[in-house]
């Protein structure tokens, strides 16, 4: 199993969703996060004092994958995330050791 | 058919209750700026520091008008008790609880010079010296000992406020020596302003505010919507503030100069905002609106000390240069490393000095020497006084939360809560 981990800009969110509604994923997790890749900030102006604001807003998508389906998931949310601006973001893929469903217990596959 | 002298008799009563009526409702308006307050400061201050400058304000209210029945009133207007000036602390406010108003058979008697409640008038004013001390909440914000501020606004309130109130509004030598100020632009807003100014000397700006390269760091506010909600509910509160100070409006030249009084402030408002929105603009290269808020502030603090003898358009402008005053004014304090986060000195004291001097330009009983007098005589009185409060609190209960506390904001080391306590912290 893999966890896929995707920074994405937060007005994205909604079409990643989408997204992976139709390619069958059946739960995420969403964070609210801040970060910067390439991406520079920008200078805000505050009562006549400027400041640099570093770290912009974007949404990590964690979700639980079967092996097999791994690539079609990361091609959804490539599609769905990519606007061609600097600042799309990024995917993480990791190993995935074990998965738990808390209320019934299942494990495994049974329970992605 | 009742005969003259009935009749006469009930239209007298009716202006007294309409008088009455005048004070008490202007009164609640300006009770609500408590609200404008609040809301402008919470939403200037950063998440973290809501909840205290909240409670500040809450309380800081409460206090004033109890010391003010306690001591405050009697301070300022001695002449209106036996037993002196602190005739009223001596008889812990009962004395006037405990005073019967004015009868009818004294209404009917005075000939006109007793006109309303006495009761309404300690209402009226007693808004007035709440409003005096809540201008020193928000320059000293996110920073202050919330107990060390409470003390300073029992002495603020009970004492220091009283006293330069009764210069001018009690009978004492200003009002004597023809210092104009209607509704109180040097009386409460400089007197509120001179006694920040003082504390923020004295208590130091944020961490961070000020970078060791000269740098002026930006700490945003957390809430504009709410900043916004309180200056117009300061603005509304206003046509209380400077309409109730005309005192009557029970007849043809009172109800209209009322009326005036209610243009005029409109009006400076409005010159206020439109001068600090262009010239933040300008200056910035964008429409800060922080700066209109402001600007709006000082328009409406400017026009405070003369709401009735000039024209609208002059009112405009009046509001006008406060509205440009105010916008340097706060560039050159934070360039001066004097941290006001919410602009009060700037909008309460620059702009109040420029509303006195300016009375003259359309008040002919008005000199600027007797202006100059009021004051010189105002900032002097209020910034030793207040400035040797705040230094007797420094040395012994201390003014300044620690480092720690302020790192992780106010709400949690003097409150014990939060104020958005579900959303996630930016800092």
């Amino acid at each position: 199993m893999k966890l896929i981990i995707a920074i994405i800009k937060p007005f994205k969110l909604d079409d990643v969703r989408e997204a992976l509604s139709n390619v069958g994923v059946q739960g995420i997790t969403v964070t609210e996060v801040k970060g910067f890749g390439r991406q520079r900030g920008h200078t805000e102006l505050y009562r006549g004092a400027e400041y640099v604001v570093d770290f912009l807003p974007k949404s990590k998508i964690e979700l639980a994958v079967a092996d097999e389906d791994a690539d079609r998931v990361i091609e959804a949310i490539l599609e769905a995330a990519r606007t061609g601006q600097v600042g799309d973001g990024k995917i993480f893929v990791t190993d995935l050791e074990h998965v738990i469903r808390i209320r019934t217990g299942e494990t495994g596959a049974m329970a992605i | 058919m009742e005969d003259h002298a009935q009749l006469a008799g009930r239209v007298t009563e009716l202006a007294y209750a309409l008088d009455t009526f005048y004070f008490l409702v202007t009164g609640a308006m300006v009770m609500w700026m408590a609200a404008g307050f609040s809301m402008l400061e919470s939403g200037l201050v950063r998440a973290k520091n809501t909840a205290e400058i909240l409670t500040k304000n809450v309380g800081l209210y409460s206090i004033a008008c109890i010391v003010y029945m306690l001591s405050g009133y009697s301070v300022m207007y001695p002449g209106a008790f036996e037993g002196g000036v602190f005739q009223s602390l001596s008889s812990l406010g009962t004395g006037l609880l405990a005073s019967t108003d004015h009868g009818v058979a004294d209404v009917l008697g005075s000939g006109g010079e007793t006109y309303y409640s006495s009761l309404a008038d300690f209402f009226f004013q007693v808004v007035f010296a709440a409003t005096a001390m809540s201008i020193v909440s928000g320059a000293v914000a996110e920073r202050m000992k919330l107990w060390s501020f409470f003390l300073f606004a029992v002495i603020m309130v009970g004492f220091i406020y009283p006293v330069q109130g009764f210069w001018k509004w009690g009978g004492g030598f200003l009002d004597a020596a023809g210092f104009q100020d209607f509704a109180g632009s040097g009386v409460v807003h400089l007197c509120g302003a001179t006694a920040a100014f003082a504390g923020v000397l004295l208590l130091g700006p944020r961490v961070g505010k000020y970078g060791p390269d000269g740098q002026i760091n930006a700490i945003p506010g957390c809430n504009l919507p709410l900043a916004t909600l309180g200056t117009l509910i300061l603005w509304l509160g206003w046509f209380g503030f400077n309409g109730g100070s005309e005192l009557k409006i029970s007849d043809v030249g009172e109800a209209n100069a009322v009326a005036r009084v209610f243009v005029n402030t409109n009006m400076a408002a409005s010159g206020g905002l439109v001068a600090a929105l262009a010239l933040a603009r300008l200056w910035f290269g964008k429409a800060d609106l922080t700066m209109a808020l402001n600007g709006a502030l000082a328009g409406l603090v400017a026009i405070t000390a003369e709401p009735l003898a000039p024209t609208p358009l002059a009112a405009t402008l009046i509001g006008a240069g406060g509205g440009l005053l105010v916008v340097a004014s706060i560039v050159t304090l934070d360039k001066l490393k004097i941290d006001d986060p919410v602009g009060a000195i700037s909008v309460h004291g620059v702009a109040g000095i420029w509303g006195l001097l300016a009375v003259p330009l359309s008040n002919e009983d008005a000199t600027l020497t007797a202006q100059l007098l009021g004051t010189g005589s105002i900032i002097l009185w209020v910034f030793l006084a207040s400035g040797l409060a705040w230094l007797a609190l420094r040395h012994t209960i201390g003014l300044r939360v620690s480092e720690q506390q302020e790192y992780a904001g106010v709400d949690l080391g003097e409150c014990g809560l939060e104020a958005y306590p579900e959303f996630t912290r930016a800092d």
